[in-house]
């Protein structure tokens, strides 16, 4: 944006300060997420840089929080690092523990609320679809209804409900269990709040989707089905699959349905974190922050060159 | 083709109209087969629970299920009655029943709600209730003469129905007075109008402060060439894509009175170091982690409307002899109403509902509704209240979303 030859002083100085201004907005968006980096090599158990952090003497990182990160929870924290201590950290360390949960929990409710997402998303964006409107708005309903809300009407649902689940204990049998206190609860209530990001992503998606291209392949000889999977899929699955990554960060980031529904079989990291943060926060908690983070960074990247791909996708269809 | 009285006809001979709409009606079922599963999903899986919640806002048969002959007494004797040996043969019999179920903590817990303390005069009652005997009413008040307390009795009458909207009164700080009139409860109780509209203000302090910080940056995205523009939206898309409690955490380190912010100041001389400010655990630390964290929900439907507003206009005003201000408030400003619209109204609907941050930085000042709720979920044990409140919460969430679909369209609601 540049300023034009003519601007009198006076709009130079704004238009200098308008800078400085966005500058501080963006500065406010980003300091607090880089922040704990930094903060979670911390030598010393403090919240702030100490003057050796800033005097950038070696002896004022460590490691520390990212070695108390691995070894808490396990039985024998302190025996060397071999096989033993491996298989050790795999079945008990709390940090381990609670990613296995969030990565199981994560990846079936992603796998629920997309399928049933990107079918329904299909639905909605025929012309012929009667209640859109009507339908969309109790679809989209989880992300706009408090969490808190959510949350407590399925406690109440899911200790009520019992469904027949297979169980291993014991030899192989099916099991009426109740929905509160199992994985297949905290699956159905996350894929419920991911479900919104998927119809959003995908109806975006679909609405720029040129229907002619469906006709095109029913007028060569396509069915229906080799119609979707051959040219209706790759061409909207950039929008399918950046709806999925926003249903697995709603599910990995969700702390609230968890606390009400879960049991303590069922921690994930954000209610690790939660417990972390409530009782005594210690800069454990940052290196946990630091790697989700690291992840967002992951995310965000995939998501843009998805959609970057899924324009260059549709700027390749007639318009 | 047309057929004898010259109405156009398919080749098989049926009517064009029937067989068009015919075929519409298929094409309809099949796009509301697509949607169906899911529908059927949310229903059962959300919405289905959230009704079941609101259900007991107004229906709680704790007390009278388990106090079979009391809610008789009370179905035969109006409201006003004396409360005679025979009340008390009803109260015996019931607190021996709830002795032999185990329920007598329930009732008291389901009267406590009302009077506070009665719940142990229920469970130590109980404990001895086999051993009354006929005269009742002086066995018991021998045992605990709290029980001839009116205000006892009238608990327990209110309770004796198990359809009920006094969770609804006690969520507006109103309760029912000696003759059953409804009035506001003492000064010091009243906590829930407070709440609701510290809610409020807050939510709206939290939506104009996201438009003020959101509206120059978007305006910045909008105007600057793509490939800058991008760089700088991972700037505001960062922040939207880091887990929400790792956002809570980074305010937490920043705010603290050791944190990091409080040094910088002391150590740029502007406070002293026993003059460190608070600025965590109340309502300002709410309100700065909750604008951070809905910046983006601002900032990026802004930046779509500002996207399609075309440079030449401004410079048309402008060449017309208006000030960069004036241009800027006639002819600019009017066209990013959508956008101000939607992210406004987005970021006040969230607000309004948020729970996780007014929980870990909030304090005791910058506590919101929904904490409340989960006060009352998960420690006084009030379920009904707690979905009394929900529903008030829920019902001014769904108007704004009402708004919000008239005015923006659901449809049109965008992620990144």
């Amino acid at each position: 944006m540049a300023l034009p030859t003519y601007a009198s002083p006076l709009e130079k100085a704004w238009h200098y300060s308008y800078l400085v201004i966005c500058g501080l907005i963006f500065l406010f968006l980003i300091a607090p997420i880089v922040i704990v980096i930094p903060l979670s090599f911390n030598a010393e158990p403090y919240f702030t840089f100490t003057e050796k952090m800033l005097t950038l003497d070696p002896e004022g990182y460590s490691m520390r929080w990212y070695d108390s990160l691995l070894t808490f929870g396990m039985q024998n924290p302190e025996s060397e690092r071999g096989a033993s201590f491996w298989s050790d950290f795999w079945g008990n360390a709390t940090w381990m523990q609670v990613t296995k949960n969030s990565i199981i929990i994560g990846f079936f409710a992603t796998i629920l609320s997309t399928a049933l997402g990107t079918i329904a998303a299909l639905g909605l964006t025929r012309p012929e679809m009667p209640y859109r409107k009507q339908i969309t708005a109790v679809l989209i309903s989880p992300m706009i209804v408090p969490i808190i809300i959510s949350a407590t009407g399925m406690f109440f649902f899911y200790s009520w409900m019992k469904l027949p689940m297979p169980s291993f204990e014991g030899g192989f049998h099916i099991e009426w269990t109740r929905l509160a206190g199992s994985y297949l609860g905290i699956i159905l209530a996350h894929a419920a709040l991911g479900i919104p990001f998927v119809i959003i992503t995908v109806t975006a998606t679909l609405s720029g989707f040129d229907q002619s291209l469906v006709r095109a392949a029913a007028s060569l000889g396509a069915n229906p089905r080799t119609a979707f999977f051959k040219v209706v899929m790759p061409l909207i699955m950039p929008g399918v699959v950046s709806g999925a990554l926003f249903a697995f960060v709603t599910s990995f980031d969700e702390v609230v349905a968890v606390l009400f529904i879960a049991d303590h079989t069922q921690q994930t990291i954000p209610r690790q974190m939660w417990n972390g943060i409530r009782e005594q926060i210690s800069p454990a908690i940052l290196a946990v922050a630091t790697i989700l983070v690291l992840i967002s960074i992951l995310l965000l990247t995939t998501v843009e060159l998805l959609r970057r791909r899924s324009e260059r996708l549709r700027g390749v269809s007639p318009q | 083709m047309t057929d004898a009285t010259g109405q156009l006809t398919t080749a098989d001979g049926k009517p064009l109209k029937a067989a068009l709409a015919a075929s519409l009606a298929t094409r309809r079922r099949r796009a509301f087969l697509l949607v169906a599963p899911l529908f059927l999903f949310i229903l059962v899986s959300f919405i289905v629970p959230i009704g079941q919640m609101l259900y007991q806002s107004f229906y709680n048969d704790t007390f009278s299920a388990t106090a079979p002959n009391l809610v008789q007494w009370f179905d035969e004797h109006p409201a006003g009655s004396e409360i005679d040996e025979s009340a008390y043969a009803a109260l015996a019999a019931d607190l021996a029943l709830m002795k032999q179920e185990k329920t007598a903590g329930a009732a008291g817990t389901r009267i406590n709600y009302d009077v506070s303390g009665s719940r142990s005069m229920f469970t130590s009652t109980a404990r001895k209730a086999d051993k009354f005997e006929p005269p009742f009413k002086e066995a018991i008040l021998a045992e605990e003469k709290k029980w001839d307390d009116p205000i006892i009795w009238r608990a327990m009458r209110s309770a004796s129905s198990p359809f009920t909207f006094d969770f609804y009164l006690a969520a507006l700080d109103l309760t029912r007075d000696d003759s059953g009139s409804i009035v506001p409860v003492a000064e010091g109780q009243a906590i829930y109008k407070t709440l609701f509209w510290r809610t409020l203000s807050m939510s709206i302090e939290i939506t104009a402060l996201c438009l003020l910080l959101g509206f120059p940056i978007a305006h910045l995205l909008a105007v600057l060439p793509m490939r800058k523009a991008m760089l700088l939206m991972i700037l505001v898309l960062l922040p939207f894509w880091t887990s929400l409690l790792v956002r809570t955490t980074s305010w937490m380190v920043l705010l603290q009175s050791q944190g990091v912010l409080n040094d910088l100041m002391v150590w740029m001389g502007l406070i002293g170091d026993d003059g460190r400010i608070q600025m965590m655990y109340n309502q300002t630390g709410t309100i700065v982690a909750m604008t951070h964290i809905l910046l983006p929900f601002t900032v990026l439907p802004l930046y779509s409307v500002m996207k399609t507003i075309p440079p030449s206009y401004v410079r048309a005003a402008r060449s017309l002899g208006a000030t960069s201000w004036t241009a800027f408030r006639r002819v600019y400003l009017p066209q990013t109403l959508p956008g101000i619209g939607a992210g406004g109204l987005l970021v006040f609907i969230l607000a309004m509902g948020y729970y996780i941050t007014p929980a870990l930085v909030g304090g005791a000042d910058g506590q919101m509704i929904s904490n409340m709720i989960a006060f009352h979920m998960q420690k006084s044990l009030n379920w009904s209240l707690a979905a009394a409140l929900a529903a008030m919460l829920l019902a001014i969430v769904l108007i704004f979303f009402w708004i919000y679909d008239r005015l923006v369209g659901i449809d049109k609601m965008k992620l990144g």
